[in-house]
């Protein structure tokens, strides 16, 4: 028989009158990335040891910011990436953002100055200037600052198999406008491990590349130390479809194998761990997000300090970059996007981040136009200014959701990491496909839950409109290509022969030889004009390629 | 038809964007076709011949670098050339609706863009094979 008792206080009287309501059906209430939700968190659901676990904002081991005054001190870099057409049209893009008040510069590169070709290579037909700016030597990177003093900016670079040339034009630049090396502020991406994974611009096996990644950091902690060599990148890998938890363990394990790398050159850790950086994704499970940030900070600090011996707290300290998820903007109602996105931007603001970019909401047709920026742009003003979301730092700070989801994302990390080890190390998981795979299977399973109707993508599989308004779109002049395939060829008739000869000569010579750093003859040849196709090719001649075996 | 449907998914060009690649050439292996993924960075001449020794019925670009414009009509030219006309391309990725029109005009059966449902790719492939 019923009984008509009334249900008792407490968790269990809670749950008992939770169950007595049927759940909507149909939509999963997981995260984004799989990860199972309680309808509720409470004391019960979080173990939390407030001094270890969160701690203090700017100290150990730094889950609520890296800075203890955070944006009450000052409000991340606004930091717009942009690049198309031919160092002219970048330039005065560049000038644009900064004039609409943009904090930082970053740099977006074509496809092949990422793949390490000329604009007039055979394989760069049809792609110069399309996806980025074409800079194909130091006469190109003089037109991309021209007016833009390189001592008072500080320049991100999304720049990774070539980084080192495109780190030598930069530095050659700031010389010819009398800015000493050691006042240079700015990222060069750099990360290399994260290409094999995921955003596949490559061009040489991963050993040299590596060793070219590490010339990179030492010669930057004596010449740059200003510089960010190397932005450890999640943001590609969940560009190609992983979860948040394969971003965070992946991004990490990169670092550490990277950090690792330079303790092998006899590198002292505190000596270039405080100038590597991150860069994250923000995508739209809101507390997924949030929670990803704060993992991060506190695995990469344990590990820095207790596995890595890192005395200086600089060194245990992650700071990082933030993008939207262009993976999760829609060709369809394209407007949408611009609400997503200030949605995943708040979530990188309460995270913590240290710069942002928003994307522009016409980014799933094209590159975008200047007005589609300015109101990426302005997304940020106004989480800055208008919301209060800064007023407080780490405002969520203690929520039992959060705080859970945090330990649960830092779980999943290290169950990664012990993956990875045995598999022999990340290098070794690369050369078995295992990332790739990983990634692969997490994309595969959202894209059938959106198929499904599991998960809702407004515009996309519910809420259509029958027929879409067209929007204007950026469009990339054809002509650019030629005129750039006439600059570089015109720079290559006009340079000195002799010395640009023996800069290539010397940069062979050098990279056939381990203990040599490349940075020095990489930085002569920009200076003697050779192209940074010319550099690429003397290292495929020494290095050989890489070429991975497609898995799906 | 005689056997399996054999679909050549390829990525042209010099962008590494493959996750949509990689959906797809599951989404037509798990609808029973014969997948051959070609791998990234492709040049249109490796594509055709992929094509031919693979004497696949349909070849899935995808592409988002932007260079479509360039390397698309160019693979069509090949399989032209090489006498495989017959061969069914469909086109998937970032391409704005004016070159996705001129693209069908020089001979491309079908052009996804981002969003579109793998069901509706398989089976618009299913239906250009067996036309």
């Amino acid at each position: 028989m019923a009984t008509t008792r009334k249900p008792e206080g407490g968790r269990a009287g809670w749950r008992e009158r939770y169950e007595a309501t049927p759940e909507r059906q149909g939509e999963l209430f997981s995260t984004i990335s799989g990860v199972e939700n309680e309808p509720l968190y409470s004391p019960e659901n979080v173990e939390l040891d407030y001094e270890r676990d969160l701690g203090w904002p700017g100290a150990y081991p730094f889950t609520r910011g890296v800075y203890p005054s955070m944006y009450r001190g000052r409000l991340w870099t606004m930091r717009q990436f942009a690049g198309f057409g031919t160092a002219e049209e970048t330039n005065e893009r560049f000038r644009y953002l900064r004039d609409h008040g943009q904090t930082g510069l970053s740099t977006a590169f074509d496809m092949p100055t990422l793949m390490g070709y000329d604009s007039d290579h055979p394989r760069s037909l049809g792609e110069v200037g399309r996806e980025g700016v074409a800079i194909d030597s130091l006469a190109d990177m003089e037109t991309l600052f021209d007016g833009i003093p390189l001592g008072e900016v500080s320049t991100s670079m999304t720049i990774h198999a070539p980084a080192a040339m495109l780190l030598a034009f930069y530095a050659a630049v700031g010389e010819e406008q009398g800015v000493p090396l050691d006042r240079m502020r700015g990222t060069v991406q750099t990360d290399i491990l994260k290409e094999y994974i995921a955003q596949k611009e490559w061009i040489f096996p991963p050993l040299p590349s590596m060793r070219l990644v590490v010339d990179m950091v030492e010669w930057c902690s004596e010449r740059m130390p200003l510089m960010h060599p190397v932005s450890i990148s999640g943001y590609h890998i969940r560009e190609a479809g992983s979860n948040a938890a394969q971003e965070l363990a992946f991004t990490l394990s990169n670092g550490f194998a990277l950090v690792e790398a330079c303790l092998e050159r006899g590198l002292d850790v505190d000596s270039f761990a405080p100038r590597l950086s991150f860069f994250f994704n923000a995508h739209l499970d809101f507390f997924e997000e949030i929670a990803k940030y704060r993992a991060a900070r506190r695995i990469w600090a344990r590990q820095m300090r207790e596995k890595y011996g890192a005395q200086d707290p600089r060194s245990w300290l992650m700071r990082f970059h933030t993008q939207t998820a262009g993976v999760s903007l829609t060709a369809q109602q394209p407007e949408v996007n611009l609400i997503r996105t200030a949605i995943e931007a708040l979530a990188a603001v309460l995270g913590g981040t240290q710069s942002l970019h928003t994307n522009s909401f016409d980014e799933a047709l094209a590159l975008p136009t200047e007005h589609a920026v300015r109101l990426a742009l302005r997304t940020q003003q106004v989480i800055a200014h208008e919301t209060g979301v800064v007023n407080t730092i780490d405002p969520l700070g203690g929520s039992y959701y959060l705080e859970q989801l945090t330990n649960e994302l830092e779980r999943q990390a290290y169950d990664y990491f012990d993956r990875i080890d045995e598999l022999g190390g990340v290098i070794s998981a690369i050369e078995q496909n295992f990332q790739q795979r990983e990634i692969a299977e997490a994309s595969f399973r959202y894209q059938s839950e959106v198929e499904r109707g599991e998960r809702i993508v407004v515009g996309v599989n519910r809420y259509e409109l029958e027929e879409e308004q067209p929007i204007e779109i950026l469009r990339i002049d054809p002509a650019l290509e030629q005129k750039q395939i006439e600059r570089v060829q015109a720079v290559r008739a006009r340079r000195d022969p002799d010395a640009a000869e023996a800069a290539l000569a010397r940069l062979k010579e050098d990279a056939a030889h381990d203990d040599r750093n490349l940075m020095e003859p990489i930085l002569e040849g920009a200076r003697a004009y050779v192209t940074m196709g010319e550099m690429c090719d003397a290292l495929r001649e020494v290095w050989g390629t890489w070429r991975e075996t497609p898995v799906f | 038809m005689a056997g399996k449907i054999r679909v050549v998914v390829a990525k042209p060009g010099l962008d590494g964007h493959d996750r949509g690649a990689k959906i797809i050439a599951r989404a037509l292996r798990d609808a029973g076709m014969e997948v051959i993924y070609t791998g990234l960075h492709q040049t249109p001449e490796q594509i055709v011949e992929t094509a031919i020794q693979e004497d696949a019925d349909a070849v899935g670009i995808s592409i988002l670098s932007g260079a479509h414009m360039t390397l698309v009509p160019r693979i069509l030219e090949l399989l032209r050339e090489n006498g495989v006309e017959d061969v069914v391309v469909v086109v998937g990725g970032t391409i704005p609706d004016d070159d996705a029109e001129e693209l069908r005009k020089l001979g491309v059966a079908g052009v996804f863009g981002p969003g579109a449902p793998t069901t509706e790719i398989v089976d618009f492939v299913k239906g250009a094979v067996a036309a």
